[in-house]
């Protein structure tokens, strides 16, 4: 890897005629250089914008609810000089225990997004297998078109879709009109809806990875492969998918992980009885007022989703360990 | 009122970053500056009002709306919203009052206050005693919007004056088919069902919940859909027949339906075991930053002309008694938005629950939703 630019060009400017020149040979001694301080970066960015909100989260979360601004108890108080008293409650995680709605909003949740990515895959591939082989001359334009629905706000798609599946909407006025039925059939508000609006809004999250990863796939190796005899479509699974993996992986983590969340396209298009995490805290927030129990639902929400994705690293880096 | 819109409330949420409050113009800036930051909800005032007052006193009004008790709850809990006059329904204000969110008013700075509904003064002190944190701004009813025409095939009358036609699964199940659509309001659907369950003393009752919950749920097979903003469309344009409601919400559906192309009756009605009554008040939050504007503009509200405006403009009653002969005289005939002495005697307003109470309340509401 060369030099990171500039910056890196700026520290040696630094260390060879700065003040500074000193500590920054005793910090190069202990391994330090101009490319620890570009790795810091993204890790101060985590520690300011996912660590910093973790803990103030995971702080409200063991604390206990009270009517007042804000409307939890501090953790820390002072009872008389000299002594601190610290109060942590775990309360609000043994009440998601006790409560069958949680854990079922949790597993609801994650069945839902597991098969809107599912969904997003068997769309998505063919899609950007498509894009990936078209001649060159299209394939900005065509995945222009595939980012092209970014330029307009999210809500405003989502709501698109109520005008386009209620019961006097696009749709079924199209059917009445050509007779093909007589009565709407009711899409709004229904589970169909809800991964319409999912499958929709994360298909782009979907297609992007894979059409990278399909794009560097060597074309000599599936010519090589139809030589030896291997018909096309074992030529795909054997060759084509594996190599594909990381995109497949990464697509699946980008549509699968906010989908578990997902609140708004829930609420929007999906019925009554769809039992989502993001709604169950939702409602803890706002009807409930209870900040402690949201807050317990959202770290729990947070260690479902990070330890399978943490350990599902681990194990692949094992194996790319393996094949070096 | 918009009350309790969970999707909408969200789509504000997400367009001006929420819960983290107002962040707005005069958080730091002393109270002598000539401006008042109104929080207010969504069409929720007359379209000349913020004009006059700047007219009539300099004061120049940052307006900014929400579409939730919820949304503004949060904010002013979080504290430091930055606003100087919000809305909040009475039963929020109670709870918020108590823990000091809200400035005592000053009455020497309200003189226009006179001019209120005593009667009205007289049932806000439930929520806010003395009438010492708000005024009350509008009120209304939840009570059942309905189309005759549709009502008439399904049962053979075309009057539904009962709770019955919601809550009773053999009137229910005959109006199912037209279609029936309940509220997603929990506290306020529960009322209903505990006005008709003879239930109304609100004494957080446990058993009570129960009892109401049941009842619901042996009623859920025939609601189409729980829901506390699309129905207004659907009634007006024939799509149901039945809607628990609150009465604003019907007089839009009728006025939509009377205006559509082929004209659709709604009908709304308050039963006659009586109905929930809400109020929205406005109140000045403890640490707006400019109180004096804000008592100003809470008195320029009270004015009888002014308040007029508003109402005929939004179409719901208000608490204001000098008011009445500057009302529209179709809104003054209107018993479903200004009820007779008789009716108004059946109206309970709705209670400010305990947080466990409001807890299992939700949670019974998301059992009979849900199933879960």
């Amino acid at each position: 890897m060369s030099k990171p630019f500039l910056l890196g060009e700026l520290l040696a400017w630094i260390r060879a005629h700065g003040p500074w020149r000193w500590a920054s040979q005793g910090l190069r001694a202990r391994g330090y250089s101009g490319r620890t301080l570009v790795t810091a970066v993204p890790y101060l960015w985590l520690a300011l914008f996912f660590l910093l909100p973790f803990l103030i989260v995971l702080k409200i979360s063991v604390s206990e609810m009270q009517l007042a601004m804000p409307p939890y108890q501090p953790l820390v108080s002072w009872i008389s000089d000299g002594v601190i008293a610290l109060r942590i409650s775990f309360e609000n995680y043994l009440f998601l225990l006790e409560d069958s709605l949680y854990w079922k909003s949790y597993l609801n949740s994650i069945r839902t997004a597991a098969i809107s990515t599912v969904i997003c895959l068997l769309i998505g591939y063919p899609m950007a297998y498509g894009i990936a082989r078209s001649p060159a001359a299209w394939r900005n334009l065509l995945l222009l078109l595939v980012m092209l629905p970014f330029w307009t706000s999210f809500l405003l798609r989502v709501y698109a879709w109520i005008g386009i599946l209620k019961n006097n909407g696009v749709i079924n006025n199209l059917l009445m009109a050509l007779g093909i039925i007589d009565e709407p059939i009711v899409m709004l508000q229904t589970n169909f809806a809800m991964y319409i609006g999912i499958v929709y809004s994360y298909l782009p999250f979907m297609v992007l990875p894979l059409y990278t990863a399909i794009e560097k796939l060597d074309q000599s190796l599936l010519e090589a492969a139809a030589n030896l005899g291997c018909r096309p479509v074992k030529a795909f699974f054997r060759i084509t998918v594996p190599l594909t993996m990381t995109g497949i992986i990464a697509g699946c983590m980008l549509v699968f992980i906010p989908a578990v969340g997902e609140f708004v396209i829930p609420a929007l298009l999906g019925g009554p009885d769809s039992l989502m995490i993001g709604r169950v805290l939702w409602e803890e927030f706002f009807n409930n007022r209870d900040w402690p129990v949201a807050s317990a639902v959202a770290i729990v929400m947070l260690f479902v989703l990070v330890i399978p994705i943490m350990i599902y690293q681990r194990s692949q880096g094992q194996q790319l360990g393996a094949h070096r | 009122m918009r009350r309790r819109f969970p999707p909408l409330a969200v789509v504000n949420c997400l367009l001006a970053a929420c819960g983290q409050g107002g962040d707005d113009a005069g958080t730091e800036s002393a109270a002598e500056e000539n401006v008042v930051n109104v929080y207010n909800w969504t069409d929720y005032i007359g379209r000349s009002t913020i004009a006059d007052f700047e007219a009539k006193t300099g004061i120049k009004v940052v307006y900014d709306t929400y579409d939730s008790n919820e949304l503004v709850e949060t904010k002013l809990l979080t504290g430091r919203s930055g606003y100087d006059v919000v809305f909040p329904t009475a039963t929020i204000l109670a709870r918020m009052a108590r823990v000091g969110v809200f400035l005592p008013l000053d009455r020497s700075k309200l003189p226009n206050h006179a001019n209120l509904d005593p009667e009205i003064l007289e049932r806000m002190t439930g929520f806010d005693p003395a009438n010492r944190h708000a005024i009350p701004y509008m009120w209304g009813t939840t009570g059942i919007g309905y189309n005759p025409v549709q009502v008439q095939k399904a049962l053979g009358t075309d009057m539904i004056d009962s709770w019955a036609a919601v809550f009773d699964p053999a009137i229910a199940s005959k109006l199912a088919a037209c279609g029936i659509t309940v509220l997603d309001a929990p506290e306020d659907t529960f009322e209903a069902v505990e006005i008709w369950l003879g239930n109304v003393s609100y004494n957080e009752d446990l058993d009570e919940l129960a009892e109401a919950e049941a009842a619901v749920a042996r009623v859920r097979p025939y609601v189409r859909a729980f829901d506390s903003s699309q129905h207004v469309e659907m009634l007006a344009s024939g799509g149901i027949c039945v809607s628990l409601s609150w009465n604003g919400l019907m007089l839009q559906a009728r006025d939509r339906g009377a205006s559509a192309a082929t004209p659709v009756a709604v009908r709304f009605v308050i039963p006659r075991e009586g109905a929930p009554m809400w109020f929205d008040t406005a109140a000045i939050p403890a640490d707006a930053p400019h109180p004096d504007n804000a008592h100003a503009f809470l008195n320029f509200l009270m004015d009888p002309q002014v308040i007029a405006a508003i109402s005929n403009d939004i179409r719901y009653a208000n608490a204001n008694a000098a008011s009445l002969p500057f009302v529209a005289q179709d809104m003054r005939d209107d018993p479903s938005i200004y009820p007779d002495a008789e009716m108004r005697a059946r109206l309970h307003p709705s209670a400010t629950r305990s947080q466990d109470y409001s807890r299992a309340v939700n949670r019974a509401w998301t059992r009979v939703k849900t199933g879960q």
